[in-house]
């Protein structure tokens, strides 16, 4: 164990430079954190994710975030594992039937202000699955969506794109505040 | 009791069903094959049912000498059908979602409440008998004695993880009984096969379980190519099996780190992690996608291997050689990490031959099973792999599996990148044709069963049944007497399918 932690010192990380701002994105961010509190939350931004009905794909690249290539946590970012503690609900999913109650509960139980980013391609309008008795349809059918991030699945630099204009637009940088 | 090669025998063959008989039998022949099943001399590998002017159910079984496989079908004009279940416990839940989804009812099952119907749909029996829905709160089952108390978990689960619902009884920290509650990520993927065309039901079939999104292609696609009787291009079968391999790796390099990760040893997590991202890379480079989805379509692939793709995959795995090696090692060589993953969650032997277990966690309990050779396919005969078997049947039996798979892996890459045939990589598919087929792949949990019929190039039905569907009730029976705080543990060692398993 000791020759790994002292190669990791000496080789030099792994961790690339971040992906530039997406500029969609920003467009919808500033529409959508208008609506939300103005005070600023500092540098950083604490992550509750739910899969509401995922085929699993955008879970991997989620958490391909946090390897040491993309390293989210150097941008302020860290996972939480409880809504009560979360600025952001990161979703995933067409939403299933089966999984709406509980995505709102979530919802609600997340303190203001909060943000809700809606990630891949099924989440945005049910993608594949939409139109299946099982499925209501794309997040922003349940609980308002700040932001999209689409792709199937999205790759961990189209989300830290996502995530990167969703930091600056809650701290007020990116003309949205 | 008749075995199973008489039972198929007397039964009357379906034409058009490759490439092992599908077969129409009486009731009594279908209470046969059960015994068959309860008496161990055949392993059930799916269970599912059909609606319409002909509504049936239909059993893929496997011999367990003869290695011979077989779908029995039985007519059932009245909705009902002497249940398997009765008999052979690991088709209970198989019944029970047949039951939600079709109304089609298992007369004489143990275990009569719904299973992926939650109670949430606008329609009771949608692919069936389509009646108002009408929820009722569903009984976990009793846990009695003394100091008992529950702790129910989920669906929203505390990582970055798909949904469910666990529902632990405890005396103290020692678990009592789990039960799981799943279905929360039912999509109605076969409702939405139904009609669809062979471009959008491969892309939902790759999107059963994303993470096994090669494995589920391939099985489509064979499953395709048998019913329309078509020869894949020799070049076609290799790339599949590199990308099967390359999912297999990422799969693997990422789920050690988990686990570890899981008793709080992130260092293994963070160097798995790395190799684990190397892997999607490579798949990136060489087939235009990080997971590698609609590479794999009915009559080959879409995306050939450059020789500069050799090249990357040659160096990588060079790389690999060079740094998994030192990763086992520090797990081996840490004992604070051996203390938690050693004799925790145990598997027994028995209970894994006889739910037929799939993949690691049936090879880490002394089950010898992979389709990759039994009953095998292209280009697997060709090539020289061995398949790993443990007895010990804990989460550290469970690492070291993924551990000697991942090196079966190397091997099986080595030689695909060495021998990889020129050639066609797709061959057209002539679908005026129609027929039925069945295929049986090794994901990375382990075999995926797919069923499908089609028409006039469209999928009339199909089926798609996931490795965890045999392997879900045995984490129930391995938390067992175990402290809580190894649930994550030995839940990450098992790695079931939430969207697989619900489809």
């Amino acid at each position: 164990m000791r020759r790994t932690l002292l190669e990791s010192l000496t080789l030099g990380p792994l961790t690339e430079s971040a992906p530039g701002p997406q500029d969609g994105a920003l467009a919808e961010l500033a529409a959508a954190v208008q609506r939300s509190a103005r005070r600023r939350l500092g540098r950083s931004l604490a992550i509750r994710q739910v899969d509401a009905g995922s085929c699993n794909g955008c879970e991997l690249e989620i958490h391909a975030l946090n390897n040491a290539f993309y390293d989210l946590e150097r941008f302020g970012f860290r996972f939480v594992a409880s809504p009560r503690h979360a600025d952001v609900l990161l979703v995933t999913g067409p939403v299933t039937k089966n999984m709406r109650e509980a995505l709102e509960r979530t919802y609600r139980a997340t303190p203001d202000p909060k943000w809700v980013v809606a990630v891949g391609d099924c989440a945005f309008d049910g993608g594949i699955f939409a139109g299946s008795y099982a499925v209501v349809g794309g997040v922003s059918n349940v609980i308002p969506v700040d932001l999209h991030i689409g792709g199937c699945p999205p790759s961990p630099n189209q989300l830290l794109q996502g995530l990167l204009a969703l930091l600056d637009g809650a701290n007020g940088q990116n003309g949205a505040a | 009791m008749p075995a199973l090669s008489s039972i198929v025998a007397q039964g009357e063959p379906v034409e058009a069903h490759r490439p092992w008989p599908r077969v129409v039998i009486s009731a009594d022949a279908w209470t046969a094959a059960a015994h068959e099943l309860a008496n161990g001399r055949a392993t059930l590998l799916g269970l599912w049912g059909q609606w319409g002017a002909s509504r049936a159910v239909h059993m893929a079984l496997i011999g367990e000498d003869t290695s011979k496989i077989a779908v029995v079908s039985l007519a059932c004009p009245q909705s009902e059908f002497p249940s398997v279940g009765a008999l052979h416990a690991p088709a209970i839940r198989l019944e029970r979602a047949l039951h939600s989804l079709y109304g089609l009812r298992p007369i004489g099952i143990p275990d009569s409440r719904p299973w992926l119907d939650l109670g949430f749909w606008d329609v009771r029996f949608p692919l069936g008998a389509r009646a108002t829905a009408s929820p009722q709160p569903y009984a976990f089952l009793p846990v009695e004695g003394e100091n008992l108390h529950q702790i129910p978990v989920g669906p929203v689960h505390a990582g970055i993880i798909e949904p469910g619902h666990f529902r632990f009884t405890a005396s103290g920290e020692t678990v009592a009984r789990l039960e799981e509650r799943l279905g929360y990520v039912h999509k109605g993927i076969e409702s939405l096969m139904a009609g669809a065309t062979l471009e959008r039901a491969v892309r939902l079939a790759g999107r059963t379980s994303g993470d096994s999104t090669v494995a589920y292609g391939i099985a489509f696609a064979r499953a395709v190519e048998s019913a329309l009787n078509v020869e894949t291009p020799p070049r076609a079968h290799y790339l599949r099996a590199l990308m099967a391999e390359l999912e297999r790796l990422a799969n693997h390099f990422g789920d050690i780190g988990a686990i570890c990760n899981d008793a709080s040893f992130a260092l293994m997590h963070a160097h798995c992690g790395i190799l684990c991202e190397l892997t999607l890379r490579a798949a990136q480079t060489c087939f235009g996608h990080r997971l590698m989805m609609d590479r794999v379509v009915p009559g080959g692939v879409t995306v050939d291997l450059s020789p500069q793709g050799v090249t990357h995959l040659t160096s990588l795995l060079r790389e690999f050689h060079h740094k998994f090696p030192r990763l086992v090692e520090l797990y081996d060589n840490t004992a604070s990490l051996q203390d938690r993953t050693a004799l925790t969650g145990v598997v027994e032997a028995a209970l894994a031959q006889r739910f037929g277990a799939p993949g690691f966690v049936g090879r880490a309990s002394g089950r010898d099973f992979d389709a990759r050779k039994t009953p095998g396919y292209a280009p697997y005969d060709e090539l020289d792999f061995a398949v790993p078997v443990l007895t010990a049947g804990d989460v550290n039996a469970r690492v070291w599996l993924r551990i000697r798979e991942v090196e079966q892996s190397f091997r099986l890459i080595e030689q695909i990148l060495d021998r990889l045939p020129r050639g066609p990589i797709i061959v057209a598919l002539d679908t005026d044709d129609a027929g039925e087929g069945l295929a049986l792949v090794e994901g990375f949990r382990g075999d995926v069963l797919v069923s499908v019929q089609l028409d006039h190039g469209r999928v009339t039905r199909c089926h798609l049944r996931d490795p965890s569907w045999f392997q879900w009730p045995l984490l129930e029976a391995a938390i067992e007497s175990n402290i809580v705080a190894d649930f994550p543990l030995c839940n990450k060692s098992f790695n079931c399918s939430y969207s697989g398993h619900d489809l």
